[in-house]
């Protein structure tokens, strides 16, 4: 079970394929252009990356290695094409709006992510709770972009609306640009966040940073040089942001004194 | 052996008395003559806008800077041109806030996330403006109606409909448009005032103009027909742009080849944007267009340093 809950909780907030990973920006930028496409899109993915993830990991033994990408490519298609015809039979008012990009799930690099690094490596069940967390944070993700678009460029959520009558809409986040503004800005938030929660002492040390490294940024050897970490890896636990900055300008004023001592 | 110690500091090694803040100081001097003629041609609405947008712009530098606990560089000036240029690209008949807007994206999104002064890639003004103009393309392409009884339309837009325009109005600035771009002549005397003071030179204003007139020679069907061409370049944004925004330190090529060839970009830029695209305008476009790849500019254009390069004898 724990593994279970792990997958889930590394998919959603620590290897968030969005925020964290930076994966999949094609679909993230192009269909959100609001809340219920955002939803939609993450959805699908999260059905399609869940099942192949499934298929791919019960299957890994027999894939030989020499042709394991067109063979999970395989897979993975089978997987949208199912998707695609459920979607233009049920929902077509959402399968007309995400038009191309669902065709498209075929090469998102999450979903050959994911098959790559974790289902052709582990068994089944571990790799469907990692395909449906890996998922869930790609809904989440889309989900709040393509709310935060549609309310400042359309005043609605979810085709509700939310601001006042005179709200003048500001176009341009639902178009290309906005994609940019709003995802760079939570991403920013949230690396905030987790700055916060580290200097906090709060337990963030499993949080990777998305590099290549396997481990987390608390354990990892390169931590002391490398600028993308969430944490600090000196931080001396319960001391706040404020108090970190100035012990480390104090730590520097003192080392540049005896450089120029020397 | 000496134990006397150097100091080495990098380049520039070239002193000048000559500050940040005085320059700012001169561009807003030397842009008076447009806001004033803007005032005067429609009314208390445009200075109501340039206080709204230089005070936009500053709070928001202020705010950001003490909020982020960063050296207050309010003092430069910079963020007051910046407020100034972007009123003077504002219809008169904009709502009040539309000042507030786009003066906070031009200095925390063009200016202050890149870094502040002399680190934005795009010039804060116009990337405001283009902001704007997407998001809220009605209210930016409606222009007042000055009482000349044309309905606010302004004379490029007259040009591409094919109307005839007074080119003579165009050139005093009694025509419809954004608050400081009407007057060719108002402009024009500023913009005498930098290049007197040296502030600007007429390499990228000059380069501009020219191949934007070539340009209109060869594909705008006209001609040589020296009302349409004139009428072209007292119209709209040109002369503002080209004396005013390609102009902005930081926003051009450093290099002297290169500011040649930038003003080349946006003339053929502006002439396309003009002549084959929807919309009557297309100075802004170009220019902030233009910064996009001044860094490309200057990699071609840099010079080489002394023995080397050259032909192989």
């Amino acid at each position: 079970m724990s593994e279970i809950k792990n997958r889930l909780v590394n998919g959603i907030v620590k290897e968030n394929p969005t925020f964290v990973l930076a994966l999949g920006m094609c679909p993230t930028l192009a269909v959100t252009t609001s809340a219920i496409n955002g939803l939609g899109m993450g959805l699908s993915t999260m059905v399609v990356l869940a099942l192949s993830n499934a298929i791919i990991s019960a299957l890994r033994k027999i894939i030989p290695d020499r042709v394991r990408i067109p063979a999970f490519i395989v897979v993975i298609a089978s997987f949208v094409t199912i998707m695609q015809f459920v979607l233009q039979g049920f929902v077509p008012s959402l399968y007309s709006a995400l038009g191309i990009y669902i065709p498209l799930i075929v090469v998102n690099c999450i979903i050959l992510g994911r098959a790559e690094s974790y289902a052709s490596k582990n068994p089944v069940i571990p790799s469907l709770f990692d395909g449906i967390g890996m998922g869930l944070g790609f809904t989440v993700a889309l989900t709040v972009i393509g709310a935060v678009r549609e309310l400042l460029g359309a005043g609605e959520v979810f085709a509700v609306r939310v601001m006042p009558a005179n709200y003048e809409p500001v176009r341009i986040f639902i178009m290309a640009p906005g994609a940019f503004f709003v995802l760079a800005v939570l991403t920013a938030g949230q690396n905030k966040l987790k700055a916060v929660l580290g200097a906090k002492g709060r337990d963030v040390s499993k949080i990777g940073s998305g590099c290549s490294s396997e481990v987390d940024c608390a354990n990892c050897a390169e931590a002391s040089t490398c600028a993308h970490k969430f944490i600090d890896t000196d931080a001396v636990p319960g001391e706040s942001l404020e108090e970190g900055a100035k012990r480390r300008e104090e730590a520097s004023k003192i080392q540049e004194t005896e450089k120029e001592g020397e | 052996m000496s134990t006397e110690r150097l100091k080495v500091s990098s380049n520039p090694h070239v002193r000048s008395a000559v500050t940040t803040s005085q320059i700012m100081a001169a561009v807003v001097i030397a842009l008076l003559p447009a806001a004033g003629f803007g005032i005067y041609n429609f009314g208390i609405w445009a200075l109501i806008h340039i206080l709204i947008c230089i005070a936009s712009t500053v709070l928001t530098e202020l705010l950001y800077e003490l909020l982020l606990k960063k050296p207050v560089t309010i003092g430069d000036l910079s963020a007051v041109v910046t407020g100034l240029l972007l009123a003077l690209n504002l219809p008169a008949s904009a709502p009040w806030w539309i000042g507030v807007i786009g003066g906070v994206f031009a200095i925390l999104v063009v200016k202050m996330l890149f870094g502040g002064i002399g680190q934005n890639f795009m010039n804060p003004a116009l990337g405001a403006r283009c902001f704007l103009i997407l998001s809220f393309t009605r209210i930016m392409t409606n222009f007042p109606d000055i009482g000349d009884g044309l309905s606010g339309a302004t004379p490029l837009a007259q040009i591409k409909a094919g109307l005839p325009v007074n080119v003579m109005n165009m050139i005093i600035g009694r025509t419809s448009g954004t608050i400081g771009e009407t007057s060719m002549i108002a402009i024009v005397i500023g913009a005498c005032f930098l290049i007197l003071l040296g502030v600007i030179d007429m390499r990228i204003p000059g380069s501009y103009i020219v191949s934007f007139v070539v340009f209109l020679l060869i594909f705008s069907g006209h001609g040589f027909d020296g009302a349409y061409i004139s009428a072209q370049l007292a119209g709209g944004g040109l002369m503002l742009g080209a004396f005013f925004m390609a102009t902005d330190y930081t926003t051009r090529p450093i290099t002297k080849k290169g500011q040649y060839l930038f003003g080349i970009f946006l003339g053929i830029m502006t002439g396309i944007f003009r002549l084959f695209g929807p919309s009557a305008e297309g100075v802004s476009y170009a220019i902030i267009l233009g910064n996009l790849i001044v860094p490309l500019i200057e990699k071609i254009t840099y010079p080489k340093a002394f023995g080397r390069g050259g032909e192989r004898i």
